[in-house]
């Protein structure tokens, strides 16, 4: 018999209880289904992390204070008092730095005529800007000159900016409150949106760094100093330069740990990468469950077709049938549920992915490796389930199974 | 005339449990071409287990049966599944069409089967060929839920007619049927037995039934006790005729 004729009479048999089959294939769907969008979201972090750090520069490199591997008491990051402003002048005259900028936060609550929001504090330097490529769209970044005396200015992140003035208006001038201390507004900082874990990188503002450190925290340490390379190749060379001239400053002895953390942009993409990638495969493999119970429940429907239909079975081989015949029809029957509720499953997937990105602006991307996969694992699952109800059809005596009532 | 059916020193031994049953004891038998051959005998007589032997649905534990001069006693599961192909056509007692598929369909069946594929529209013409033979051509897209017993029972003799089979094999076609249905099948087997010559071999154990056909054998404890030819032969057509009411179903 013909794979198109054995096929054929799949389909029929299957559209002659047309319920039964399509809530025999909605476990499949939602099995599928399920695989196909957590692997969408998956994917979709993932994309969101290495877009995030193209736009952030894969040469950025990231001096934190403390060590979290460490021995001893140990401290929050940005906790440790390490890191001096001394040591940013430093970082600049190591080999391959192009721009360097320290940072100490603070989160404050901020107050403009009636209005007033509470954000994130960011005291940073006049090469943040080229750091991160984010430019101003009013007005202009802090000034060196404002770095050094510790002035009271500050630029605005555009969530800011819209909470205290409102949208679209130019607050360069005016003059607000974080806490009890007055600034002057000389910027607002481009839109950015959000970050790859749902964090709005508008809703902050950017001060000198001086000024946080003395005016507000009244500390002489930094949490962190931002580098950027000169080269995207060098970047992991000019991170250990970076190191051993820290020690060497710090006056660390050989053998002793560092009391800072250096890491580049790909370390950091490393790690959250890895955290993602478990956060995929915990969601799949749950999606996964779903799609072996789908597996049974075709299993199921098949044992009991199989047994209503053993006079049908019985008349085939009496017209002739081979064993191999029967087993081939019903194990076809069952790939057909398979792969039809996989098809609908792949479709719901999309639908559900692209549902979730224009209701939770959530990330997802589907690639054509996860439909392919999910594809091959429903036709197997159907064949895998399939095969015993099939088996059991074939094994079948014409003689019984016509006598069956 | 050529022997279609030469069946020598059959004997098949179930084992149920520990008891051993014989079912059949050692059976000869010779069917002719052409031959109306009525098969009774009370229920545990060996009918049916002839009637599976001769059908190749099982073979036997010893002796020999040749089929068109082939024998078939020894085959694999196989290639007993290619001969009941096509040389076998089964008419059954309970119809065994496949419900929610058109007669046409049912009729075509067996061709699926085949070694050599045919192609559709061949399927459909030679299955509308077989289905007029049997008076049904026009309900060839009826379901068998609209079709009474005895069209359904045509339907299923079309379906084992499709193959030109060398034996029709019937097993109580009558037994769901009211009388003058029963008399209208058997009918169709005595008019394809005269006009194309088809062998038909039926089991019944009903006598009167058995008496449409040439020669009646009579089974008994698992060996054939009486073979003897019909010397007042039942015409279907004629009873038809003389029935109060005689039309088509």
């Amino acid at each position: 018999m013909s794979f198109v004729m054995i096929f054929r009479i799949a389909f029929k048999a299957l559209s002659r209880n047309k319920l039964r089959t399509a809530l025999t294939m909605l476990g499949m769907i939602i099995g599928v289904g399920a695989v196909i969008t957590m692997v969408a979201l998956g994917n979709g972090a993932q994309d969101a992390i290495d877009s995030q750090i193209q736009s952030a520069g894969t040469n950025m490199i990231q001096v934190s204070a403390g060590n979290f591997a460490a021995q001893g008491v140990r401290q929050g990051q940005g906790a440790a008092s390490t890191l001096v402003p001394e040591d940013a002048a430093a970082i600049a005259e190591v080999e391959g730095v192009q721009y360097v900028a320290p940072a100490s936060n603070t989160r404050g609550q901020m107050i403009a005529g009636n209005l007033n929001w509470n954000a994130q504090v960011q005291g940073t330097d006049v090469d943040f800007p080229l750091i991160r490529a984010w430019p101003t769209q009013m007005g202009a970044f802090f000034t060196p000159q404002d770095v050094a005396t510790a002035a009271k200015v500050v630029v605005l992140g555009a969530t800011v900016r819209d909470q205290l003035f409102g949208p679209d208006v130019d607050p360069i001038g005016q003059v607000m409150r974080i806490g009890s201390h007055p600034f002057t507004v000389v910027g607002v900082m481009a839109v950015k949106g959000q970050s790859s874990v749902g964090q709005d990188q508008d809703d902050t503002v950017f001060v000198p760094y001086s000024t946080v450190m003395k005016k507000m925290r009244n500390i002489t340490f930094v949490q962190q100093i931002t580098v950027s390379a000169a080269s995207a190749t060098d970047t992991s060379g000019t991170a250990d330069r970076i190191a051993a001239m820290l020690r060497v400053r710090h006056k660390i002895q050989t053998g002793d740990p560092d009391d800072f953390m250096v890491r580049t942009m790909d370390e950091i993409a490393a790690v959250r990468k890895e955290t993602t990638q478990t956060m995929t495969a915990l969601l799949s493999g749950i999606a996964g469950v779903s799609l072996l119970v789908g597996g049974i429940g075709i299993m199921n429907i098949m044992l009991v077709s199989v047994t209503e239909r053993t006079r049908e079975i019985g008349l085939r081989m009496a017209i002739g049938a081979r064993g191999r015949d029967v087993l081939l029809q019903f194990l076809v029957e069952a790939v057909v549920l398979s792969l039809v509720g996989g098809i609908v499953g792949i479709a719901l997937g999309y639908g559900l992915s692209q549902g979730l990105t224009a209701w939770r602006q959530w990330p997802t991307s589907i690639s054509a490796d996860a439909v392919v996969v999910a594809f091959g694992f429903a036709a197997a699952t159907g064949v895998f389930f399939g095969f015993y109800p099939a088996r059991k059809a074939a094994a079948l005596d014409p003689i019984e199974a016509l006598r069956f009532e | 005339m050529s022997t279609v059916i030469s069946v020598k020193s059959l004997v098949k031994t179930y084992v149920v449990g520990e008891v051993e049953v014989h079912a059949l004891r050692g059976v000869n038998l010779e069917v002719q071409r052409g031959e109306f051959l009525a098969v009774t005998g009370p229920s545990g007589s060996g009918k049916s287990t002839f009637m599976h032997i001769i059908g190749c649905l099982d073979r036997p534990t010893s002796g020999q049966y040749f089929l068109d001069d082939q024998d078939v006693s020894r085959m694999s599961k196989d290639e007993l599944a290619a001969v009941r192909n096509t040389k076998i056509g089964f008419v059954f007692q309970g119809f065994n069409l496949l419900s929610r598929t058109t007669a046409i369909d049912n009729v075509e069946l067996p061709l699926l089967y085949s070694g050599k594929p045919m192609k559709g529209a061949a399927r459909h013409k030679r299955a509308m060929d077989v289905l007029q033979l049997v008076g049904l051509g026009d309900r060839a897209d009826h379901h068998p839920n609209q079709l009474s017993g005895g069209q359904q029972q045509r339907v299923a003799i079309a379906r084992a007619l499709i193959k030109d089979p060398s034996i029709l094999l019937a097993d109580e076609p009558t037994g769901n049927l009211d009388t003058k249905t029963s008399i209208e099948v058997m009918g169709i087997f005595q008019h394809l037995n005269r006009e194309q010559g088809i062998t038909v071999v039926l089991i019944t154990h009903e006598h009167d039934i058995a008496e449409y056909g040439t020669r009646i054998v009579s089974f008994r404890d698992g060996k054939v006790v009486a073979d003897k030819l019909v010397t007042r032969r039942r015409l279907a057509q004629d009873e038809l005729a003389a029935l109060p009411v005689a039309s088509a179903v």
